[in-house]
């Protein structure tokens, strides 16, 4: 324990000690023209980590203002962190669910229609390479005019980002059984449901929840840029964009570690799922 | 008696001392993990002598990998005194005095054959004329000139771990060390790279240690047989083979041979090898 | 009217084609197959949209986009020059190469080691696009401030993926370079290196998506007039849809390109892997 916590932690106190010296290096002008005229050395040195708008604020700093944000508002007031996270949150959620489900039914159908996986397969590989996050502000506004606000094209866009992870870690786990596993299925003359329930997957999972990692911090990053062209009143991508336009960098550093935050307890809930099959399995995916 | 199975270090280097080229005394190697301590070989004193071709033979667990690895500076003894040619194994490993052959080929994918082998005298700094000469000589010495342009993932498995024979001896070294080469490979091939292999020692007259867990093959291959047990690893016994020094694959239904073997069987049996 | 027999018609007799190519073997119905599929799919936006009058503020007919792509060219030409040329190139190539360098300097120290490489993976999973206000801050509404979100963006997958590259040598392998006495950069250089390669373009086809996406988001907090990024969320402000469409029709063009473009590098140089063995 100790022997993987001493580097970590080095690491991270190390990385403080840069942020601090670049944070004074950084905000030095600022302070200068800020401070009184009689102002000391000292007094503009500690003023470089107190700045109400830094160019890079403080890590204490950052810290007091999330606290400030997460727990002096009501939930429902719009200066409350939480408010921004849940709705971003919300969407992410909902856009992972419906990209599970479409994602698992269509590597189904790839796997077991030869037509679905000849006309689709060369699709769905090439859309990785192509920067589908583009589309967002025009899915949203395009939805905005078709009658449809609020956490629906947000969601659109997040489940469509995770989607393809999904789709291809499955069709990979479901065809990840070798001949010899499928032969002793043949052996007995399963059924195709039974070599799917036995074999295929069970298999699956262990590519599954390595792409429901990747997809779900895709759908968190879909719902933040989402959030970006309408000018939405609420949620991280919201806290971004208004922090940006009005320089208010404490709250984008604080919608930033945010968003972090989330997509870490994204990770750790599809890493906990896991733990649970990983138990029932022996110890193994 | 095995004359090269020494008890007593100061007796052994007393004698004819030039003539031994790998030599250890009292030897220990122990691991550790975990907080526990695992003893891989114990009390470990032998010699192997110029010119001599010696297998250790046992069961899995008896240590004669780490044995090879600590004569080729893999693994560092806990107590007791190992040299190689008079050196401290580190010294020899610097000075080039051995080449290994590893339980697989170990060749890297993204160089030729031909390059496989001119890898060792890349790393020595050998001239680019010098280096091709020795790799092709060396590829026709194991019977492989004709695929040096090839790549080792072509090769069958036999033949990429002749490749690899043929670069443990690229750079001359006086002293080949083989970790269960042949392993992996079917029977015939087995068959077919023990016939070459003996031929090759013969022609070259180099010393050999050879790891290997198959009674025929080292019964095939050596001068002497060093049997070993398991828990911890120690040497149970040193058998001489006293078989022509010139041998084809037939001689393994003589009664000569067949004698040796039993003898190898029952010192493994001896050494518990068995239960 | 005619327009719903016409999709009737692609309804039935599309995935007809569909199935009977794809029962073909060969290079030629398994190139085939997808290319009827993507044309069906065309087609019937097309008919939709014409024949079933769909305003193009919701969705502009591809033949629109088409009409789009070529108006609107030099349009396209600057933001390309913008975008891709001057802030996605030059961050993913100096974000890759420092990740690809601090790779080799933490690769001295097996401490540090184990202290970045949970940190990497970290970043890794956090969305790096929201960096970009603070990059436009720090560098400036030009090119500058996208460059530097994607170098970010960039860093620490190659970080990672060539820190496992290095760590990917066999035991045995390593052990050989030992027999020969091989000093440490000779064992980087003949075994290392070339054995991590397969793992730095993984990182590099990866990133070059990665930097595209940075290149274009980062754009939509603010650039000078110019960019594709700018240039879809002032035109989707604006409705000028089939504009958008051309923009994003040149990303997928530019995304798919280079990343064909660095997998034929890949095959070229590591023809060796597993992989690429025929």
């Amino acid at each position: 324990m100790i022997r993987r916590a001493a580097p970590l932690l080095s690491v991270f106190a190390l990385l403080l000690v840069v942020w601090y010296v670049a944070a004074v290096w950084l905000n030095l002008d600022l302070a200068r023209t800020l401070a009184d005229d009689d102002a000391t050395p000292r007094q503009i040195w500690l003023a470089t980590l107190a700045q109400d708008r830094p160019l890079l604020p403080a890590p204490h700093q950052i810290i007091v203002e999330m606290w400030t944000s997460i727990f002096d508002h009501p939930v429902t007031s719009a200066k409350s962190l939480v408010l921004h996270a849940a709705v971003t949150a919300y969407a992410a959620a909902l856009g992972l669910a419906i990209a599970l489900v479409l994602g698992i039914v269509l590597a189904v159908g790839i796997v077991h229609v030869r037509t679905l996986d000849r006309s689709l397969m060369l699709w769905i590989i090439a859309s990785q390479t192509v920067p589908i996050l583009a589309i967002a502000p025009m899915v949203v506004v395009v939805l905005g005019n078709a009658g449809l606000t609020g956490v629906l094209p947000k969601a659109l866009i997040a489940g469509y980002l995770s989607f393809f992870p999904i789709a291809t870690g499955m069709v990979k786990g479901l065809r990840s059984p070798d001949p010899m596993q499928r032969d002793l299925m043949r052996t007995y003359s399963a059924s195709g449901v039974q070599v799917f329930a036995r074999l295929r997957w069970p298999a699956s999972m262990a590519f599954l929840f390595p792409a429901l990692k990747v997809a779900a911090t895709l759908a968190l990053v879909g719902a933040i840029v989402a959030e970006l062209p309408t000018g939405a009143q609420a949620g991280l991508g919201a806290r971004l964009l208004s922090g940006s336009y009005y320089g208010q960098t404490l709250q984008i550093w604080a919608a930033l570690f945010m968003a972090s935050l989330l997509a870490l307890l994204a990770v750790a809930l599809v890493d906990l799922l896991q733990l649970g099959l990983v138990r029932q399995r022996g110890g193994r995916l | 008696m095995a004359v090269d199975l020494v008890m007593a270090p100061a007796a052994a280097s007393a004698r004819a001392a030039a003539s031994i080229v790998v030599e250890a005394a009292d030897l220990a190697i122990a691991f550790e993990s975990g907080g526990q301590r695992t003893t891989a070989l114990e009390g470990v004193s032998l010699a192997i002598n110029r010119g001599s071709f010696v297998s250790l033979i046992g069961p899995s667990g008896c240590g004669k990998t780490t044995l090879l690895r600590a004569i080729a500076d893999l693994e560092q003894p806990t107590s007791g005194r190992l040299t190689v040619n008079g050196m401290s194994p580190e010294r020899a490993r610097l000075e080039r005095a051995y080449g290994y052959v590893f339980q697989a080929p170990a060749l890297y994918p993204w160089r030729s054959v031909e390059r496989n082998v001119m890898l060792p005298l890349e790393i020595m700094g050998m001239a680019a004329a010098e280096r091709r000469q020795r790799a092709a000589r060396y590829l026709d010495l194991v019977g492989l000139g004709e695929f040096r342009r090839r790549f080792p993932w072509q090769l069958s498995g036999g033949m990429q771990q002749r490749v690899s024979i043929a670069r443990a001896l690229s750079f001359e070294p006086a002293l080949l060390l083989m970790d269960e080469p042949f392993g992996a490979l079917d029977e015939i091939t087995r068959d077919g790279l023990n016939l070459h292999l003996h031929q090759l020692w013969r022609s070259t007259g180099m010393t050999a240690v050879f790891v290997t867990h198959s009674i025929p093959e080292a019964v095939y291959l050596s001068t002497r047989i060093v049997v070993m047990s398991p828990r911890p690893g120690k040497v149970v016994e040193v058998i001489d083979v006293d078989l022509a020094a010139e041998r084809d694959l037939d001689i393994r239904e003589s009664p000569a041979f067949l004698r040796v073997a039993h003898r190898v069987r029952e010192a493994l049996r001896a050494g518990h090898s068995y239960d | 009217m005619s327009a719903g027999v016409a999709l009737l018609l692609l309804a039935i007799f599309g995935p007809l084609g569909l199935a009977l190519l794809s029962r073909g073997e060969g290079w030629a119905a398994r190139v085939a197959t997808p290319l009827l599929f993507g044309a069906m799919v065309l087609a019937a936006w097309q008919i939709v949209c014409v024949g079933f009058g769909v305003p193009s503020i919701l969705l502009p007919a591809p033949s629109q986009i088409v009409v789009a792509f070529g108006t609107h060219l030099s349009t396209l030409g600057v933001d390309f020059v913008q975008t891709v040329l001057r802030a996605v190139l030059p961050g993913w190539a100096i974000g890759s190469a420092a990740g690809l360098l601090a790779a080799l300097l933490l690769d001295r120290s097996a401490f540090l080691r184990r202290g970045v490489l949970p940190l990497g993976s970290l970043v890794s999973a956090m969305p790096v696009v929201g960096i970009a206000p603070i990059m436009v801050m720090w560098f400036g509404f030009d090119w500058q401030s996208k460059a530097a979100v994607v170098v970010v963006m960039t860093f620490f997958p190659m970080l990672v993926n060539a820190l496992a590259g290095l760590e990917s040598t066999g035991a045995m392998e390593r052990d050989l370079m030992r027999s020969y006495g091989a000093r440490d950069w000779q064992t980087m250089l003949k075994l290392r290196l070339p054995n991590a390669l397969p793992f730095v373009f993984t990182a590099l086809k990866l990133n070059s998506t990665l930097a595209l996406i940075g290149g274009i988001v980062a754009e939509f907090f603010g650039t000078p007039i110019v960019g594709m990024g700018f240039r879809i969320s002032t035109e989707v402000a604006r409705m000028n849809l089939d504009v958008v469409w051309a923009e994003i029709v040149m990303a997928a063009l530019v995304g798919s390109l280079s990343f064909a473009a660095l997998a034929l590098i890949e095959r070229a140089v590591t023809f060796w892997h597993p992989s690429f063995r025929e």
